[in-house]
């Protein structure tokens, strides 16, 4: 297929994806916020939601401090944050409009349905009159999107460009979910007293991490037990099984680049395999004895090598 | 002036609803169902047209323009619900002339860049074709597979009212470069069927889903004699033309690659394009931009919508480009008048489709008469499209007239006039209700190993009362066009 197509198709899916976790990450904030908390805690929550993305600085540039209201705004409809909602949901249907005829036009409507919907929830203000019900729609646009997509592409090379965009993206994001949620939390109770107050925001705090990423039950299926950061941890980076987590995400990276081989890719199907393996041997206590941010930070700088590499063996290179 | 509608013999009185009008005959079982509509369902499948449209993307972009939010220029066609039916006893004999007609002109392109007999023959002034800004030195003495030029044109045929009250075809002007409009015809016909199934079981109306189909054979026949599995690709200017839509629905219907120039490459005067999986040899283009953009090599040097060195290969016999470079000679408003001649020229045929009169501004005689008459006639651009640059002369104010008046004084040989036709109405809906507004059909014939063409084709609508110019850039729209059988 063409180069060009393969580009669009990729990142047509990752656009997609990454809409759908800035809708997951504003959710759990907003879902906590309703939550009687202390002020503070509430805005370290909106702080990490900005850092995650790198947009403290073009945020407080925009808005100056840190409100609810305003991060919302910003993450969901301001197009000059090219990680908005919008300007994803934007770039996704750019893409897909670009190799119209490379899709299904099952795919292509739920595309351009999807695109056309927003507008309208957002220039209508249903947006603001009730957030939740929008991260939910934009939730739900994101599956039908994928369902299509897997439902209805003949399965060939498009639809492992798309599959490769998707887990690319989804590990880069629960990736930065997990750094900033842990990072939140070591400054929440740092100097906190009182050990039960303690453990019920441990318990909220675990559990609405947990639903970002659809989790919640997994968990309870996984470990039958109370909830601890340290399989937490585990959970989203280690497990297989969960289908969120960066371990799952880079099995997906690598069977589809296996399928995709051509004659320049080797380099980057060995990094791919080589990430994978440490992930499949990894233990958590190690990885967090070792600094958990650190070991994310270097994730996160070996996903984009991937993605430069796929795109210079594969795509139209940047 | 007469007026010619398509349903009706004698029109409905709108002010007094005392006369229904008289039916044409093959409008009959149309009419009795639409009376039996009520307004409500009419006005929600109006609705539901436009919300699958939106939903499918069916858009187009208008240049210059920008929507109410700033952000797109993405714009719907107007659909119309009520269908223009032509009877098959009439499309039998549009579908002889429009073969003939493309034959002719295939023969003319060829004659041109070759031997030039028809300029020997004194037929077409030979100044006429070489100095015009349509012929292509490039092409002269270059072999094309089959001596096929034009292998889509699309025709553009209108009726007129005559004295007498009947309707006579004629042809407007021929399309050779890259006409589009096809993918109306074809997603019309899906939102017809849609909307209405029920009509197509009390209706025998011809099929035209398999165009797709016709062209991917032509297509295929138009390869170059080197390889037997050729590969087709369409080449589109991108995203951002008015007409993306019809590439890329063409491409997918075709099951071909749609490729823009950054995908192509020539290396050793063949013709690749870029894939995942390393570069693969190009057999056809189906090329939908303009020659001008092709290769920056040889036409426009800061074109980055072509394919550098995508002339020679082709000149080579490596590629076929489809429409061949240089089909502008024939369509070029200042040879239509011609064509004709060229019929019975190559063909030795009776020409079976009428032409316009038409008057040639750098005549003298033909100019001096376009003056005296500027308020009845139409006058066009000779290398005009999309219904930019014209008069219409019993439309124009008096300030219009004089306006162009000096516009063509300045320089005559750049315009032809017509005199103004009376193009037949159909009934279509508008504010107020239904109503008659003109319409012209363009039929989209494919020529490869034969000339063929579906039943049909498109059929647009002026819908401004009165108007006569029916392009979507100008506030056209579109209609489903039934070839019905008996």
């Amino acid at each position: 297929m063409l180069s060009r197509t393969a580009d669009h198709l990729y990142w047509m899916a990752r656009y997609t994806e990454r809409a759908e976790n800035t809708a997951r990450m504003l959710d759990v904030n907003y879902q906590t916020s309703l939550l009687p908390q202390s002020a503070e805690v509430a805005q370290v929550g909106w702080q990490g939601l900005l850092a995650i993305s790198e947009l403290t600085y073009p945020y407080r540039e925009l808005y100056g401090d840190v409100e609810p209201s305003k991060v919302m705004e910003f993450m969901v409809k301001v197009e000059s944050n090219p990680s908005s909602i919008i300007s994803c949901l934007r770039a996704a249907r750019e893409n897909a409009r670009a190799v119209r005829g490379a899709l299904t036009t099952e795919v292509w409507e739920t595309q351009n349905q999807t695109w056309l919907e927003m507008m309208q929830k957002l220039s209508s203000g249903e947006f603001e009159h009730d957030p939740g019900q929008f991260f939910e729609w934009v939730k739900y646009r994101s599956h039908l999107s994928r369902g299509v997509t897997v439902g209805t592409m003949q399965i060939d090379e498009s639809l492992r460009f798309m599959r490769l965009g998707t887990f690319l993206e989804r590990a880069d994001n629960t990736a930065r979910l997990v750094d900033v949620k842990f990072n939140a939390q070591q400054n929440e109770f740092f100097g906190s007293t009182g050990a039960a107050k303690e453990q019920d925001n441990d318990f909220y705090h675990w559990s609405a991490v947990l639903r970002s990423v659809s989790g919640f039950e997994i968990y309870r299926k996984v470990y039958r037990d109370v909830i601890t950061p340290e399989r937490v941890a585990e959970l989203l980076i280690l497990r297989s099984d969960m289908p969120r987590s960066l371990r799952a995400c880079m099995n997906e990276v690598v069977s589809n680049l296996e399928v995709l081989a051509n004659d320049h890719s080797a380099q980057t199907s060995r990094r791919a395999g080589k990430l994978k393996s440490e992930l499949q041997y990894g233990v958590i206590s190690e990885i967090l004895a070792n600094g958990l941010h650190a070991f994310l930070t270097q994730f996160l700088d070996r996903v984009n090598d991937l993605g430069a590499g796929i795109s210079r063996d594969f795509l139209i290179p940047s | 002036m007469k007026q010619f509608d398509e349903m009706y013999a004698t029109l409905p009185e709108r002010a007094d609803n005392t006369s229904k009008g008289v039916l044409r005959g093959h409008y009959e079982a149309y009419a009795a169902w639409l009376s039996q509509q009520s307004e409500s369902k009419m006005l929600s499948r109006r609705e539901e047209a436009e919300l699958v449209f939106r939903r499918v993307g069916i858009t187009f972009a208008v240049y210059g323009e920008k929507d109410a939010d700033g952000a797109g220029t993405e714009r719907l066609i107007p659909f119309d619900l009520i269908p223009r039916i032509v009877p098959a006893s009439e499309w039998t004999s549009l579908e002889l002339g429009l073969t003939q007609r493309v034959k002719a002109l295939n023969r003319f392109i060829h004659d041109v860049y070759h031997d030039q007999d028809i300029l020997k023959a004194g037929i077409v002034p030979t100044e006429q074709v070489l100095h015009n800004e349509q012929f292509r030195q490039q092409m002269v003495g270059v072999s094309v597979p089959h001596d096929v030029y034009s292998h889509i044109s699309g025709i553009d045929i209108v009726r007129a009212a005559q004295p007498d009250g009947s309707g006579d075809y004629y042809v407007l002007e021929d399309n050779l470069r890259v006409p589009s409009g096809v993918s109306y015809m074809l997603e019309d016909r899906k939102m017809m069927m849609r909307l209405f199934p029920e009509l197509f079981r009390s209706h025998r109306v011809a099929p035209v889903a398999h165009y797709p189909d016709l062209l991917l054979e032509t297509l295929r026949h138009c390869s170059p004699a080197s390889s037997s599995e050729p590969t087709v690709v369409v080449l589109t200017p991108g995203m951002y033309n008015s007409a993306y839509f019809e590439h890329a629905f063409l491409a997918q219907q075709m099951g071909v690659e749609l490729v823009e120039g950054q995908d192509l490459f020539v290396k050793d005067d063949f013709v690749y394009m870029r894939t995942t999986q390393g570069p693969r040899r190009v057999d056809v283009i189906y090329r939908r931009l303009d020659d001008d953009f092709l290769d920056p090599l040889v036409f426009r040097p800061q074109s980055t919508l072509g394919c550098p060195g995508l002339m020679q290969a082709y000149k080579l016999g490596h590629v076929n480009i489809c429409n061949a470079m240089g089909t502008g000679i024939a369509d070029d408003k200042s040879i239509y008048p011609y064509v004709p001649k060229m019929i019975e020229f190559y063909l030795g045929e009776k020409p079976i489709l009428n032409n316009v009169p038409t008057y040639m501004c750098r005549n003298a005689e033909d100019l001096n008469y376009t003056l005296a008459h500027l308020g009845e006639l139409v006058v066009k651009e000779v290398h005009g499209a999309g219904g930019y640059g014209m008069l219409v002369g019993p439309q124009a104010t008096k300030a219009e007239i004089e306006q162009f008046r000096e516009v063509l004084k300045a320089n005559p040989s750049r315009y032809i006039a017509q005199p103004t036709l009376s193009l037949s109405s159909c009934p279509t809906y508008v504010e107020s209700g239904i109503a008659p507004r003109h319409i012209d059909l363009r039929p989209f014939v494919l020529s490869g190993q034969k000339i063929q063409m579906v039943a049909g084709g498109l059929t647009r609508v002026a819908l401004k009362e009165g108007s006569l110019v029916v392009n979507s850039s100008q506030g056209g729209g579109t209609k489903d066009t039934w070839i019905l059988e008996n």
